[in-house]
């Protein structure tokens, strides 16, 4: 079976000739259709470059990425934002959320622009606030929600098109740890439906969620680990002191 | 041992302090402590409760009397004056907060300076287990199986986690910069 991303040998090198610094070097990924996968590492050490070559936000100084089968490096711009729209969702550190718009018009806003019909937009967009626990503030500004509540917003504008696959960057990375745990959940949730997901994070409680966790070194992929589904847990209290 | 970073406690204090209310039988005080920690404790035996009991009370710090009318030899529990003094003892004294031993740094101190082992893949592989520990531990905090008093306890022991796997990155980071 194909998987539903793979990225090939890929690079990306920033400036030219002496100047030029390679952000990421010969990077191989695959997912599968259903995967969890985090990417972990320190600051700088490509991350978040290797989600905007595999988001078609920025394209590769070499290598290739394919999706479902085909090749979308190489797809002109108008090609990659209509991909973007219609097949992948998109989730932040800082939400990003439109602030002249309410919550439910910001989730809608994926739903129109992939041609959805206003109506169906909003219908959909009430549902999938609701399914992340804030329909009661579907028409509220994001300025009058907490940073939690503004990531379940856009965590439901991400998922509103049931996208192939959600990319995120630090999705808990502006979260305290109730709050992140709470994003955390529904990522989870999201997951155990079927959602694929790839989140690049420093959150290690996110990246233990993850089928795979796939760490990264100075633009290289130096680990990948699968997890084991998790093992249970018993205090160790001494049944029976001498 | 999959769960270290659990504090690992004697039941002797448990019982005693949950006698320190009254008097009880032994499956009162199973019953309590399973409806406190729930499925995180593995379950007690009859007969590691009564053991423990009757080692408690051959050193003075309980005392029984047979249960009227109950042929199958049930006794009721209570505290003594020392074993009152001792547990109040046990609950004043603040618990040791430094963890001055670790069992991997000592390991990776060693291995890694008569060559035993590649340190950067000791570390690896410590990571592999922390990271596997936090999914065994938040796995239990999603599932709604136990009450708040295990809740808060698994949290306390992701926080734990966490610092560990933070602490991995820095002697990494040392490391690094040591051989570079």
């Amino acid at each position: 079976m194909t998987a539903l991303l793979e990225a090939r040998g890929l690079s990306r090198t920033y400036g030219e000739g002496e100047a030029a610094v390679a952000a990421l070097h010969d990077v191989d990924l695959t997912i599968e259709r259903g995967e969890f996968v985090a990417v972990m590492g320190p600051s700088g050490c490509g991350k978040s470059t290797l989600l905007n070559l595999l988001a078609g936000l920025d394209r590769p100084s070499a290598g290739e990425v394919w999706l479902d089968g085909a090749r979308v490096d190489r797809l002109s711009e108008t090609a990659l934002a209509r991909l973007r729209r219609r097949r992948l969702g998109f989730v932040f550190q800082f939400f990003n959320l439109l602030p002249t718009m309410t919550a439910a018009e910001n989730v809608e806003l994926p739903l129109l622009l992939a041609g959805r019909r206003r109506r169906a937009a909003r219908r959909t967009a009430r549902r999938v606030l609701a399914d992340l626990g804030i329909a009661d503030k579907a028409d509220a500004a994001p300025r009058e929600l907490s940073g939690g509540q503004q990531q379940r917003v856009a965590l439901a504008r991400a998922l509103a098109n049931q996208p192939d696959l959600v990319l995120g960057d630090e999705p808990t990375g502006s979260l305290d740890s109730a709050a992140a745990g709470e994003v955390l959940g529904l990522l989870r949730a999201a997951h155990a439906r079927g959602q694929t997901l790839l989140l690049a994070t420093h959150d290690a409680r996110v990246a233990a969620a993850a089928d795979r966790v796939v760490t990264m070194r100075d633009g290289e992929v130096t680990r990948e680990r699968t997890l084991a589904p998790s093992r249970p847990v018993t205090l160790p209290f001494d049944p029976d002191p001498a | 041992m999959d769960s270290e970073y659990l504090f690992s406690l004697s039941m002797r204090e448990v019982f005693m302090a949950l006698l320190s209310g009254g008097s009880g039988h032994g499956y009162e005080l199973k019953q309590t402590i399973q409806q406190e920690f729930g499925t995180l404790l593995p379950e007690l035996n009859s007969g590691q409760i009564y053991s423990t009991l009757s080692r408690l009370e051959r050193d003075g710090l309980v005392e029984s009397e047979p249960v009227p009318d109950d042929n199958r030899g049930k006794r009721v529990y209570r505290l003594t004056g020392r074993g009152r003094k001792l547990i109040e003892r046990w609950v004043e004294a603040p618990v040791p907060g430094a963890r001055l031993k670790d069992e991997f740094f000592v390991k990776f101190v060693v291995a890694t300076s008569v060559g035993l082992a590649d340190p950067a893949e000791l570390i690896e592989r410590q990571r592999d287990e922390y990271l596997q520990s936090l999914r065994d531990l938040d796995a239990r905090i999603s599932s709604a199986e136990h009450g708040p008093t295990a809740e808060l306890l698994v949290e306390g022991a992701v926080l734990h986690l966490k610092a560990d796997l933070e602490w991995l990155d820095l002697i990494e980071q040392r490391m690094g910069r040591r051989s570079a």
